[in-house]
């Protein structure tokens, strides 16, 4: 089977998780797990309006390769990881990731993904603005 | 020699600039390019003790040596997901 596109990409265009998951299609997989992130139209009770999203793309990719790599070292049982991770202008419900790993049985692959979303937020090169009525404020989780 | 010095977010705001060149003395350091640009943009004071930085796209010290042609990122708490 032609392997398709990207795992590991920084994009700013519309993510789907039915696409980022077909990436990983491959016949000896018995298990996919898709963590989907969305735009949440509230933080600490204040009314969200949308999300700026800002990465250093050169960087990020290369750093979301690292995270794959990772769990598969951590977790023999992981085959293939895949994580898409949208820039530009949000707006609430859109979908700012997808993190999608493949294995060949469901073992692992909850702890795994957990791993991933942690490690993104972590140490992959993207920044977070929020954008409310009457101000703004680049959001990390330090 | 010459360095270019990237910048995102609330850094990239406060300079007004995502993209510079920097001339250096050679071997200088991140940190004595981060020195030069506080003597030159004290508005960056309040940023830099958590700021981290990236040498051609990898993670690296305030230490680590320069050269000629180096992408330097000054990159503040990330936050994506």
């Amino acid at each position: 089977m032609e392997k398709k596109t990207k795992l590991f990409e920084i994009t700013d265009q519309e993510i789907s998780s039915d696409e980022v998951v077909e990436r990983l299609a491959d016949p000896a997989i018995g298990a996919v797990i898709a963590f989907v992130g969305v735009v949440r139209g509230e933080t600490d009770g204040r009314e969200v309006r949308h999300l700026e999203y800002e990465a250093y793309p050169e960087m990020a990719e290369g750093t979301l390769c690292q995270i794959g790599a990772e769990i598969r070292e951590r977790w023999k049982t992981i085959q293939q990881v895949a994580i898409v991770h949208r820039v530009g202008h949000l707006d609430i419900g859109e979908i700012s990731v997808v993190i999608a790993l493949s294995a060949a049985h469901r073992l692992e692959v909850f702890d795994a993904v957990h791993y991933a979303i942690d490690r993104l937020k972590e140490i992959a090169p993207i920044w977070k603005k929020e954008v409310w009525t009457g101000g703004a404020e680049w959001r990390s989780e330090a | 020699m010459k360095v270019t010095v990237k910048l995102f977010a609330a850094l990239r705001e406060e300079m007004g600039s995502r993209e510079f060149e920097q001339d250096l003395a050679p071997g200088s350091t991140v940190q004595e390019l981060l020195d030069w640009m506080l003597e030159e943009y004290p508005a960056l004071r309040p940023y830099v003790r958590s700021l981290h930085f990236a040498l051609n796209h990898k993670y690296v010290t305030r230490q680590t040596e320069l050269h000629d042609g180096d992408e330097v990122a000054f990159l503040p708490p990330v936050g994506g997901g």
